[in-house]
């Protein structure tokens, strides 16, 4: 396949069976593999929409400074399409993320600023627009309220999947943004409605979860509950057991972000065998997972990496 | 009916610090209101006037409750419930 750029070869990413993991010849479980863009992660549809999107609307230019709240691979996203586009990312990230995730960011020429681990990406968020007031000369994109990033996925990733996979009856993705979910499933709502749309959500350690009162909480403003079907909280302990399930059984090497989506996929799948009716369930590998080798979740046992996951942002 | 209730950090002032808890109810109201009798003022923290609180995320065994009943949501014995806060990903 032949791009003009870099940037042109976003998306288009493969659909592969599982053969071994899915339950029966008549459940099948799918793997979209998103570790195959640019910078090893779906993101880079999003940030590639987000800034083709502010160029379009006139609101940055080249030399213009972006700002952006993440936890890491929407970060690293923007950091390179900004530096293919001529700008000057700065990246509000929580400290508890995996040095992978630094490294990567000032490779591709981003500048870092830490929020405090304790109230995870709230924390980010909320210093990303305390900067953003004090700069008003910086753009921040705001993945989490930003309509171009579930347009990315209603334009790209949705249509891929149904072309794919006309035979599709659920989609399954992990919540963060919700820009994933939100855009497929908008598409499918459109296109195939009867898709159900399924949410894997990461349930973090405590440190994590640290708001001073409930007010504090978070929702992103992209996120509309009616276009889901179900939604499910996935701790660090499942999450690991189905990353290693997926190497050990089909030979891929994902995040451990993924093994909370296949562990609802795989939820589902099953509840589908007890109904005993035919599924093809789509599932997204978010990225693979070169870039939690320091975390300690592909070693020793599930009560270790679960030890070593404890405190960090893992998806 | 017993269930086991899972409490976020910020709820624990209520329950002496205790992490998990065990509620009564066949209904996730009815848990609410057990626990509500064990750990005055809780309730409050989780339900207002029309329902579930907007940064209060109930799963049982690890499903949002949002997209089951809601609190009318049926609680068996040996199901787990858990509550957290609403916070951001990506």
């Amino acid at each position: 396949m032949r791009f003009d750029s870099l940037l042109d070869s976003v998306g288009h990413t493969p659909l592969v069976g599982l053969p071994r993991l899915s339950p029966s010849p008549d459940v099948r479980l799918w793997a979209k593999l998103e570790d195959r863009n640019p910078t090893g992660s779906i993101k880079d549809r999003a940030a590639l929409a987000m800034i083709a999107q502010a160029e379009a609307d006139g609101l940055i230019k080249p030399g213009d400074t972006l700002l952006e709240p993440t936890s890491g691979n929407t970060g690293i996203s923007l950091a390179m399409v900004a530096k293919q586009r001529g700008y000057k990312l700065i990246c509000v990230m929580p400290e508890n993320t995996s040095s992978e995730r630094t490294q990567l960011l000032l490779m591709w020429g981003a500048e870092i600023i830490y929020s405090p681990a304790a109230g995870g990406s709230n924390e980010a968020v909320r210093v990303a627009k305390g900067l953003a007031a004090e700069h008003p000369d910086w753009v921040m994109l705001y993945q989490y309220g930003n309509p171009a990033n579930a347009q990315a996925h209603y334009d790209s990733t949705g249509p891929e999947l149904l072309a794919d996979l006309p035979t599709i009856t659920h989609f399954v993705a992990g919540l963060g943004t919700t820009g994933t979910l939100m855009g497929v499933g908008r598409y499918f709502r459109e296109h195939k409605p009867d898709v159900e749309i399924i949410a894997a959500e990461p349930r973090y350690g405590e440190l994590v979860y640290g708001l001073r009162n409930i007010d504090e909480g978070f929702i992103p403003e992209l996120y509309d509950a009616d276009l889901l079907t179900s939604r499910f909280s996935v701790g660090p302990r499942d999450a690991v057991k189905r990353m290693r399930e997926l190497l050990e059984v089909e030979g891929i090497f994902a995040g451990v972000s993924t093994g909370a989506i296949l562990q609802a996929a795989i939820g589902t799948a099953n509840k589908c065998v007890k109904a005993g009716v035919p599924a093809d369930i789509a599932f997204i590998v978010c990225d693979g997972g070169w870039k939690y080798l320091s975390t300690g979740a592909y070693e020793g046992t599930l009560d270790d990496a679960e030890d070593a996951l404890d405190g960090q942002l893992w998806a | 009916m017993a269930v086991e209730v899972r409490i976020p950090t910020i709820l624990r002032s209520f329950t002496g610090g205790e992490k998990a808890v065990s509620a009564e109810g066949a209904s996730l109201q009815a848990v609410i209101t057990s626990l509500d009798a064990s750990y005055p003022g809780i309730g409050d923290r989780l339900l207002d006037d029309s329902g579930l609180r907007r940064f209060i995320n109930v799963y049982l065994n690890d499903e949002d409750v949002r997209f089951l009943d809601g609190l009318s949501t049926p609680v068996g014995d040996n199901d787990s419930i858990t509550i957290l806060p609403a916070v951001a990903g990506g």
